[in-house]
């Protein structure tokens, strides 16, 4: 399943000129607020109808302006989660999780009890959308999309408008969702942490222009897309392996670059996890330190090396075949003569492994 | 109540609730449509039609009689189509008066429709076709139950005030007793007798008596439809 996108379209303020494929898996489409993020997505829908562009989704043509092609909304087979949720107020969560079934066809798509299981959302099938928190009313809302038998998932900024708290209660679901559920997920977001978090393939825009996109992995250890992302937000992901709880309370990992110890992660022994760390809280030594607090020492390699125009420099770490980064000055990249190749030391402090950062790895 | 009224007192109270219950019920799938353009659909001539919705508001309700007298009489151009194609009569008899009712009715039944359609969120709309339901759908499914208690609020005011029509019915139907003679024509016709006082104040007390029941139903019952549509 793959979705083809070629749009342009002039705002008053900016033009949109995006072309991307999204694969199987979850495709975040990624940038700051207006770089037309959400235009994209709308058009996806058919929702904005903008003045050129061709949309297909393997065979099907949603959208060729060329050939004067546009499919209404309601015959596109999108499922949309919008940031604002839009339950239908006058209906109870039940009646709004069935809606999309009378047109999907009876017997069709996934089983509403199975959906409700995996979105955890059996207790509140009887009441109205008004009684619900913000948290749960946007899992009825991914609900509600999935059970309307879609081709693809869209979901625009899904969870911007939930505190930390809420955000953390839903990952998960959606981490589920995209490992149990064989549908492609357009995902828009703004947050860094997001996007580590769920994406298997990142667009990243800018300024209605896509400036890079690829796997998620790559894109995001690329030390030359770091300012873009935003310097303190910058940082890569590692798998990992959890290998035992400890009796002092820490978790113990494998990385391709040796154990890795964080603060108790609550899965089973064996479960692979996605770890992001961000660039700023690592750092590099040129001989295995000792006599040093950090637990977490791992063997690496310098790759590239992308000086910023500042004082600081951004620094590819490959650790086994991944990838990790760190945020230096230009004077510690001179003063230990870090160069491409060089056999280096990560250093990582246990605890700067924040909850949110840690998530099931995709399959 | 029905004893205290005469025969001919009773049958104009019975006229007024035939003519104004035909006025709303029929006028209100069109008040509905022209609401739903008005307030959604942008297209050329939509001040026109706004204008046109309004004018019976304005305009003398004498004018708004004479103009139906001219188009729907029986020599108008829609009155002669009307009697020649359907047998259909309007001039002088009860359908007129219902005629006359719904078209003074109208501007008030759009307005309040037109603000409850306003009020709907479109974003609830979208949500409704990107699940798959086709525009109709959403109207039936998403926008009409969200906008019922602007229906019923539109109803009953239009009801309300088809009761109380008196200008453009007299001179569209006249009044003639049993036929067109509605409860503020019996009152008028009354109060020119000597010593009519009593029954049009008799009449008087029904039409407040029928007012008050309306407006109190619509409290309850938009009220009631509020609360079920509100989400909670």
């Amino acid at each position: 399943m793959t979705l083809s996108v070629a749009l342009q379209h002039a705002f008053a303020s900016f033009a949109l000129d995006a072309v991307f494929e999204a694969p199987s898996g979850v495709t975040a489409l990624f940038g700051r607020s207006g770089s037309g993020k959400s235009t994209v997505v709308n058009a996806v829908a058919g929702l904005l109808r903008p003045d050129r562009g061709r949309i297909t989704l393997d065979g099907l043509t949603l959208l060729d302006t060329d050939a004067g092609i546009s499919l209404p909304p309601h015959r596109r087979g999108m499922g949309y989660v919008f940031q604002d949720g839009r339950l239908f107020p006058h209906l109870t969560v039940r009646q709004n999780l069935l809606y999309g079934r009378w047109f999907s066809g009876k017997g069709q798509g996934a089983d509403l009890s199975r959906i409700v299981d995996l979105l955890g959302i059996g207790a509140l099938l009887d009441r109205r959308p008004g009684a619900l928190s913000g948290g749960e009313k946007q899992r009825v809302a991914i609900g509600r999309a999935i059970l309307s038998n879609p081709r693809i998932l869209l979901m625009d900024e899904p969870l911007a408008a939930l505190d930390e708290a809420r955000k953390a209660e839903i990952l998960p679901y959606l981490e589920r969702l995209r490992d149990e559920w064989n549908l492609p997920i357009l995902y828009v977001s703004h947050s860094v942490a997001e996007v580590a978090r769920l994406a298997t393939t990142v667009v990243l825009m800018e300024a209605g222009r896509v400036v890079t996109a690829g796997p998620a992995a790559e894109v995001l250890s690329d030390p030359a897309i770091a300012p873009t992302l935003g310097l303190r937000e910058a940082g890569a992901m590692i798998t990992a392996r959890v290998t035992a709880q400890e009796g002092d309370g820490l978790t113990r990992l494998e990385t391709g670059g040796g154990p890795v110890f964080l603060p108790r992660v609550d899965v089973p022994d064996g479960a692979v996890l996605r770890l992001r760390i961000l660039a700023q809280d690592v750092m590099v030594a040129t001989e295995r330190p000792t006599g040093i607090s950090a637990l977490n020492i791992l063997q690496a390699r310098v790759g590239t090396i992308h000086l910023g125009d500042g004082p600081g420099a951004m620094v590819q770490l490959r650790v086994g075949d991944e990838v990790m980064l760190a945020r230096l000055t230009r004077r510690s990249v001179a003063a230990l003569d870090l160069k491409p190749g060089r056999e280096v030391y990560a250093v990582l402090k246990a605890v700067s492994v924040a909850q949110e950062n840690v998530g099931r790895a995709p399959w | 109540m029905f004893e205290a009224l005469s025969a001919e007192e009773w049958r104009a109270v019975a006229l007024s609730l035939r003519v104004s219950v035909w006025a709303t019920v029929l006028s209100l799938p069109l008040g509905i449509l022209v609401a739903y353009a008005l307030a959604r659909w942008d297209f050329r001539g939509r001040q026109v039609l706004n204008g046109l919705v309004h004018l019976p508001l304005i305009l003398p309700p004498v004018v708004t009689g004479y103009l139906l007298l001219i188009t729907f009489g029986r020599k108008g151009y829609v009155g002669q189509f009307l009697d020649q194609w359907f047998g259909i009569v309007l001039a002088f008899r009860w359908t007129g008066a219902a005629l006359a009712a719904a078209v003074m009715a109208f501007p008030l039944m759009v307005r309040a429709i037109r603000l409850a359609i306003e009020s709907v969120d479109p974003k609830l709309e979208q949500a409704a076709s990107t699940l798959g339901a086709p525009r109709l759908w959403v109207f039936a499914t998403v926008t009409l139950p969200l906008i019922l208690p602007g229906i019923i609020a539109g109803a009953i005011l239009a009801f309300a005030k088809a009761m109380g029509e008196f200008g453009a019915t007299i001179t569209f139907v006249s009044n003639i007793p049993g036929q067109t003679q509605t409860l503020p024509s019996a009152i008028y016709a009354f109060l020119q007798v000597p010593g009519g006082d009593a029954q049009a104040f008799r009449l008087v007390l029904v039409a407040i008596a029928v007012a008050m029941t309306a407006l109190l139903l619509s409290e309850w019952v938009s009220r009631a439809v509020a609360r079920r549509i509100s989400g909670q």
